[in-house]
């Protein structure tokens, strides 16, 4: 393979959203599996904020990051400047394929042929796994939720929980074919098993791979939130630890981290903090007898700095992944996370993903959501999902006067006949004795309306066009 | 020009011009002064909803009361610090006849890996403190305290005394000035290592210790 190919990833058409929301609205196990887990979820955030002054503390949370993001650049220099005094390797990726190329890199000066991987939504949008498995190097998924993924042969459907899409039963089926456990119903045993699968793996595995939820500027530190101590292990037990994140998720202080973890924990699963909270800033001492000999920080842009450059699409970088969006939203917990064939799915993929993948790849997302504003309501960071979901639907219509189109593939959506009749539109409302003339004639011809306009039919009826116009209504009373 | 340079010139020469960094008040994380009475409750009200044990003794005490914690669980050995005062105290208690083997994490991890993994029943570490709101305990791994000690043993046994018991994570932060210098590797624990991945089923101990025994000393 040359240094330039891009590898091939697993290709899901994202541009096929309808087809693939259709099957998933049929399928009666997806809309159970999700509807349950989502319900229990908007509960549990509920309750955790409890006795909180939540809405102050969500202006925090937008603030801190707001803060992060005006300094990012200097930041970013201050964190590998830190970074590098405390003994960790800092390494820049353009995009995911570069990104790829340094893990490649790291492993292969190593001699690494294993390598277990913490949760990383980061190394998913690169599709680290794949291009690894091309190199001759095993990746191996030891979150469970990932682990079950990988088995099955799937992408996560879900940024916190990535196998919400399966039942026990399925699970069970799963871990039976694939490992050979026995079948059961007892989530204790399952849980058993891959604790025990996974041992081994993390004592032989050469390299560790974990993503970052904070990378503090101010000392050098990169936090993992888990709570499954697959983390931990990652992050400790083989001699490497390589550790990859989106420039965005620096912030300046550890200040910063105590208030953010409090909105990140209970806003995505309503704990009021997950079982760990790991704090790394070096690879192991000299007199330290573990931890790994050698930490690598990848810093991934991949679309990033293009978002950054916008002021109102510039929210869309406040995320601190959370999930909660998703959690909230009706079109989400209905259809399920693989219908929008995304790396993240539900709002915060319709307005994350049209950046990195460009709108004619990604047209259909800004439009899969209902606008009722649940994502921007619970979004702990207040970031105005639904705003910028009305942006970009502009956008897929290469924008107007007062947004000039920004986002890659900009006017996918647009079409000549829809086109024609705004244009048509505008113009008769701009011409009253057109108006009249036009709005007269469909009154008195409404009988050769149709009876079936598209989508809007399939659930509802058409709407009738009144008899007389409102004008001439109001004439005819004198006003 | 290198991908460093690339992105860090696009960020700095951003079409949207500069942008103005909001104020942040952290004042919204302030607690009242809670006396350590109710900082004890709290957070022995907060570890146990997620799983934790807690266990409430003296300098006097502890000791029994690990034992007795630890016969009952039909522990085998407990891997304990070489050089901090847990580690000398248990060790000069060696003629009891009630608590396990102890063994010392006194070697790189490399050479005595697969016994640890497979053999260890339970470890016991010190703590730098305690976070009332949220349950948690701090711990800053050392070359005396190993970062495995805490989560491969399938029991892990912390010690925290009473007055380092703070309100929030903020409050323990400020007060233990983090920000002049971090340690390798820091930590918060709440609780056993947990699960919820199979259809929001809660699981214990699933890469981690299926059991976080806290003996607070007061």
């Amino acid at each position: 393979m040359s240094e330039t190919a891009e590898h091939s990833p697993h290709h899901i058409d994202v541009k096929e959203f309808h087809p693939r929301a259709q099957a998933a609205i049929h399928n009666p196990k997806i809309r159970q599996n999700f509807r349950k887990a989502m319900d229990g979820l908007m509960t549990k955030r509920k309750s955790a904020f409890e006795g909180w002054d939540l809405e102050t503390l969500r202006d925090l949370g937008a603030n801190i990051r707001l803060r992060a993001l005006a300094n990012l650049p200097d930041l970013l220099e201050q964190l590998e400047q830190k970074l590098t005094e405390n003994g960790i390797k800092v390494h820049w990726a353009v995009d995911g394929d570069e990104a790829c190329r340094i893990v490649r890199d790291i492993c292969k000066a190593r001699d690494a042929k294993t390598v277990i991987k913490g949760k990383s939504m980061v190394s998913e949008e690169m599709e680290l796994n794949h291009y690894l498995e091309e190199q001759g190097i095993e990746a191996l998924e030891s979150d469970l939720g990932e682990y079950i993924v990988q088995l099955a042969g799937e992408t996560p459907s879900h940024i916190i929980m990535p196998a919400i899409h399966k039942n026990t039963d399925e699970i069970s089926e799963l871990m039976h074919e694939k490992t050979g456990t026995d079948l059961s119903h007892d989530v204790e045993y399952l849980t058993a098993s891959a604790r025990l699968q996974l041992r081994e793996k993390f004592m032989n595995a050469d390299v560790g791979v974990s993503g970052v939820n904070f990378a503090v500027a101010e000392t050098g530190t990169l936090c993992l939130v888990e709570n499954e101590g697959n983390g931990r292990m990652t992050t400790t037990v083989p001699p490497c630890h390589i550790a990859v994140t989106g420039i965005e998720k620096v912030v300046p202080n550890l200040e910063d981290v105590t208030a953010l973890l409090a909105l990140l924990t209970r806003s995505a699963t309503g704990q009021h903090i997950t079982t760990y909270f790991n704090m790394i800033s070096g690879p192991r001492k000299p007199d330290e007898l573990d931890g790994p000999e050698e930490v690598h920080l990848v810093l991934v842009d991949n679309g990033r700095s293009s978002i950054y450059q916008d002021d109102e699409l510039l929210d869309t970088l406040r995320c601190i992944r959370c999930g909660a969006c998703m959690n909230h939203c009706p079109v989400y917990t209905r259809v399920g996370g693989h219908t929008y064939g995304t790396t993240y799915p539900g709002p915060i993929g319709k307005i994350l993903m049209p950046h990195l993948i460009g709108l004619d790849e990604g047209r259909h997302l800004p439009t899969a959501s209902s606008l009722c504003g649940a994502c921007g309501e619970v979004c702990p960071v207040k970031i105005p999902i639904p705003d910028l979901l009305v942006r970009l639907r502009q956008e897929s219509v290469d924008g107007d006067k007062l947004h000039p189109a920004k986002v890659r593939g900009h006017g996918a959506k647009r079409g000549a006949v829809e086109a024609m009749v705004w244009k048509g539109w505008s113009w008769m409302h701009a011409h009253p004795g057109m108006y009249r003339f036009g709005t007269s004639m469909a009154a008195r011809f409404r009988k050769l309306q149709p009876g079936q306009i598209g989508g809007w039919t399939q659930y509802r009826t058409a709407p009738k066009l009144a008899p007389k116009t409102l004008h001439e209504r109001l004439k005819e009373r004198g006003q | 020009m290198s991908s460093r340079d690339t992105i860090l010139q696009r960020l700095r020469n951003r079409s949207g011009g500069n942008l103005t960094a909001p104020n942040c008040d952290f004042s919204v994380l302030e607690r009242p002064d809670w006396p350590v009475s109710e900082r004890i409750a709290m957070f022995e009200k907060n570890i146990e909803s997620v799983h934790g044990e807690v266990h409430h003794c003296t300098e006097e005490t502890w000791l029994d009361r690990l034992a007795e914690v630890l016969s009952t669980r039909g522990a085998r050995n407990l891997l304990v610090p070489k050089e901090h005062e847990i580690g000398l105290k248990l060790r000069s208690a060696v003629e009891r006849e009630d608590l396990p083997n102890l063994l010392i994490y006194d070697e790189p991890i490399e050479s005595w890996q697969s016994v640890l993994f497979n053999d260890v029943d339970a470890g016991i570490t010190s703590t730098r403190g305690g976070i009332a709101e949220t349950g948690s305990l701090i711990l800053w791994p050392t070359a005396d305290e190993p970062r495995l000690m805490s989560l491969v043993p399938p029991v892990h046994v912390a010690v925290l005394y009473a007055s380092d018991i703070y309100t929030t994570f903020h409050e323990a932060m400020q007060v233990q000035d983090w920000g002049a210098g971090m340690p390798t590797n820091a930590l918060l624990i709440s609780g056993p290592s947990k699960t919820a991945d199979i259809e929001q089923t809660l699981a214990y101990g699933v890469h981690g210790p299926k059991e976080l025994i806290v003996l607070i000393i007061e």
